[in-house]
């Protein structure tokens, strides 16, 4: 059994705007085990890329602020184990945690790089902050990670500034930065959305590598099935943001429960099989906060009937490691205590 | 099989490169270089390839919003590329487009209406009771309430803007609509209901499409048949079922085995590309793919292959099928 490096309880980021209080991340629960590629997957305003920057501590804040719930990350201390909350952490103390132990890529290649600095004082400030190594051991090192993530050249792409690299390059160093002081875990908000994909193909293989060798615990988010199928091991699904469906990726892709997971995968067109028509989910994706009570996906959902619209639906743990938010599981499954 | 009603033969459009201070033009950047291609009537032809590859540009110079540099295209018989403003104008009425983002191509001061009574006026329906007549009908066709027309583009969500996309271009009653990337803005539950509009409409009234995109589930899903651009270059076309189940070109069989399958009992052998696309600034001599090519002989860095039906309705430029060429001829 493979336990827990990062764990997420309850959960809740908000944004306090002109327009009053949106809860972006509602009370969502899960957890990553070492070694392992978990996947949050939903459409975009779901809260996916929100619960990532919490963990991260990256919430603008104003107007963002985790209101409730805790972050714990695995803290090896010898054969010690102990768990700190990163919610609550100093902010010093999450400086070290943080590009050292959790480390995360993000979606645009071109913008998070610095234009100004070449690509190995990018790489070697990483370092820096988190080991004591002198300036040749640090270029030394940075040279390693530029060769660990497939670049050719390493010894020059080392002083060559972000700009001579083309896209899939860029987000091989930026997997490069991320990896640098070999973290447990790895967070990737949509990590090959910009990229073409002959160039996903190549970083979806890279990070698998990683994942295998290194046994890094990789947090995928993504709004593309495939990538999920390719990667993850366990997949959470959200939408409007709440957990709503959880369990192995198989059990997610092959027999899903909850009508918004069902209705997600009836929508994708499929390339390895024809089909006359799609099967398309009624309306639009709600605007954060924009439903208060009730079932959030019930004004789509095509099973819906009046206790939707009344009370919150619980998660229920309908077998080992698979849950659902829905109430037509209620008779099956059990309120999962999370 | 019906008739072609565009026909493209040798299309060309470079952009020039400038530098220095007098702007002088230093290189040039072959976007579509020698592209011909046949679309029949009614039916639906896909364009995929990955940026930079010249899919958009050729939809853009196929309606003359970008001069081509060289080449003809016949639309219905006429050489477009020859007509004057006037003549393409009024030749607009047939051929419309569609643009990849919903939220860039509404204007945000004007109201829904506005938007869909102006390619009315500029076609010369002038009685203001038959655009209004006309707007409420094609608002109702694309699944959109009659309300809707006084309201703003913010208003509305990124699928509801894309009806209205679509609504433009059907409200002159086309024969011809060129889609540039209609659905990649699109979140997944969306991307289905407006694939399966655009079905409709097609089926409907008869319409031709042009769909580019880069997604290659989506086009398989919508075309009759697909082309495969790549730096430029049209590399392989061929019906649906006959490009998706055998495809022939290298690039052809990269692409399709690179798109994650969202089945994950389905593990097929994955031919990952080396390296990037090149610049089409300065293309590969010869074949533009034998850089990343795994099966390059030495015949293709130096001639560049030519784009020849190898079967029936099945064209393909590359190299290694030549002697299947000969057989044929």
């Amino acid at each position: 059994m493979k336990k827990p490096v990062l764990e997420v309880n309850h959960l809740k980021t908000h944004f306090f705007t002109d327009r009053g209080e949106i809860p972006a991340v509602d009370d969502v629960s899960f957890h990553v085990n070492e070694g392992e590629v978990l996947g949050i997957v939903g459409e975009s305003g779901c809260g996916k890329s929100v619960t990532s920057l919490s963990i991260m501590g990256l919430v603008p804040n104003p107007p963002g602020k985790i209101v409730g719930g805790e972050i714990l990350f695995r803290e090896q201390k010898g054969d010690k184990e102990a768990f700190e909350d990163l919610v609550k952490v100093k902010p010093k103390r999450l400086r070290q945690i943080r590009g050292n132990q959790v480390a995360m890529i993000f979606q645009e290649p071109m913008t998070s790089l610095d234009p100004l600095f070449t690509i190995g004082f990018q790489i070697i400030e990483a370092l820096k902050n988190h080991m004591k190594l002198t300036k040749k051991e640090a270029r030394k090192k940075a040279i390693e990670l530029i060769q660990l993530v497939g670049i050719p050249r390493a010894e020059q792409i080392v002083d060559e500034y972000p700009h001579q690299l083309s896209g899939g390059m860029r987000q091989r160093v930026m997997i490069a930065i991320a990896m640098a002081c070999d973290p447990e875990v790895l967070i990737a908000d949509e990590p090959t959305t910009a990229l073409d994909v002959t160039i996903q193909a190549q970083i979806l293989d890279l990070m698998k590598k990683l994942n295998k060798e290194k046994g890094t615990a990789i947090l995928m988010i993504t709004h593309d099935l495939g990538v999920v199928a390719e990667m993850c091991d366990r997949v959470v699904v959200m939408y409007a943001g709440k957990v709503v469906e959880e369990g192995d990726v198989r059990t997610i892709l092959k027999s899903p429960k909850h009508p918004y997971t069902k209705g997600l995968i009836q929508s994708l067109p499929k390339i390895h099989q024809r089909e006359k028509r799609l099967y398309s989910i009624p309306g639009n994706v709600p605007k954060p906060g924009s439903i208060k009570t009730g079932c959030r996906f019930a004004a789509r959902c095509s099973e819906v009937f009046d206790k939707c619209y009344e009370e919150d639906p619980n998660l229920l743990e309908l077998s080992e490691g698979h849950s659902c938010r829905c109430f037509l599981y209620e008779k099956e499954g059990e309120v999962a205590h999370v | 099989m019906s008739k072609a009603l565009l026909e493209v033969k040798n299309l060309k459009k470079y952009f020039d490169v400038t530098g220095g201070v007098l702007s002088r033009k230093v290189g040039e950047v072959k976007a579509v270089d020698d592209v011909s291609f046949e679309v029949y009537e009614k039916e639906v032809l896909g364009i995929v390839g990955e940026s930079g590859c010249g899919k958009s540009t050729t939809g853009k110079t196929l309606l003359r919003l970008i001069e081509p540099t060289e080449g003809e295209v016949h639309f219905d018989g006429v050489d477009i590329t020859k007509l004057n403003s006037e003549g393409m104008r009024k030749l607009r009425r047939d051929m419309q487009i569609i643009f990849q983002d919903p939220y860039a191509s509404l204007n945000p001061r004007h109201k829904v209406e506005k938007i869909l009574s102006e390619p009315l006026i500029v076609h010369g329906i002038t009685s203001k009771q038959e655009r209004q007549e006309k707007v409420r009908k094609i608002l109702e066709v694309v699944g959109l309430p009659p309300e809707a027309a006084k309201r703003y583009p913010h208003q509305f969500s990124g699928g509801q803007r894309q009806r209205i996309g679509i609504a433009r271009a059907l409200i002159v009653n086309p024969r011809l609509i060129i889609c540039d990337e209609p659905v990649s803005a699109l979140d997944v539950s969306i991307q289905s209901q407006i694939l399966n509009l655009m079905e409709d409409l097609q089926e409907e009234f008869g319409l031709t499409y042009v769909f580019i995109a880069h997604d290659l589930s989506v086009v398989k899903h919508i075309s009759h048949r697909v082309g495969v651009m790549y730096l430029g270059r049209m590399v392989e076309l061929a019906s649906n079922e006959d490009l998706y189940d055998n495809p022939l070109h290298p690039y052809t069989k990269s692409l399709l085995s690179a798109v994650p399958d969202p089945d994950p009992d389905l593990k097929t052998d994955r031919i990952i590309l080396e390296g990037d696309v090149p610049s089409p600034s300065n293309p590969p001599s010869g074949c533009a793919f034998h850089t990343r090519c795994s099966e390059c002989m030495d015949i293709c860095k130096q001639v560049r292959p030519e784009f020849v039906e190898i079967r029936d309705n099945h064209f393909v430029a590359c190299h290694l099928y030549n002697d299947d060429v000969m057989e044929n001829n």
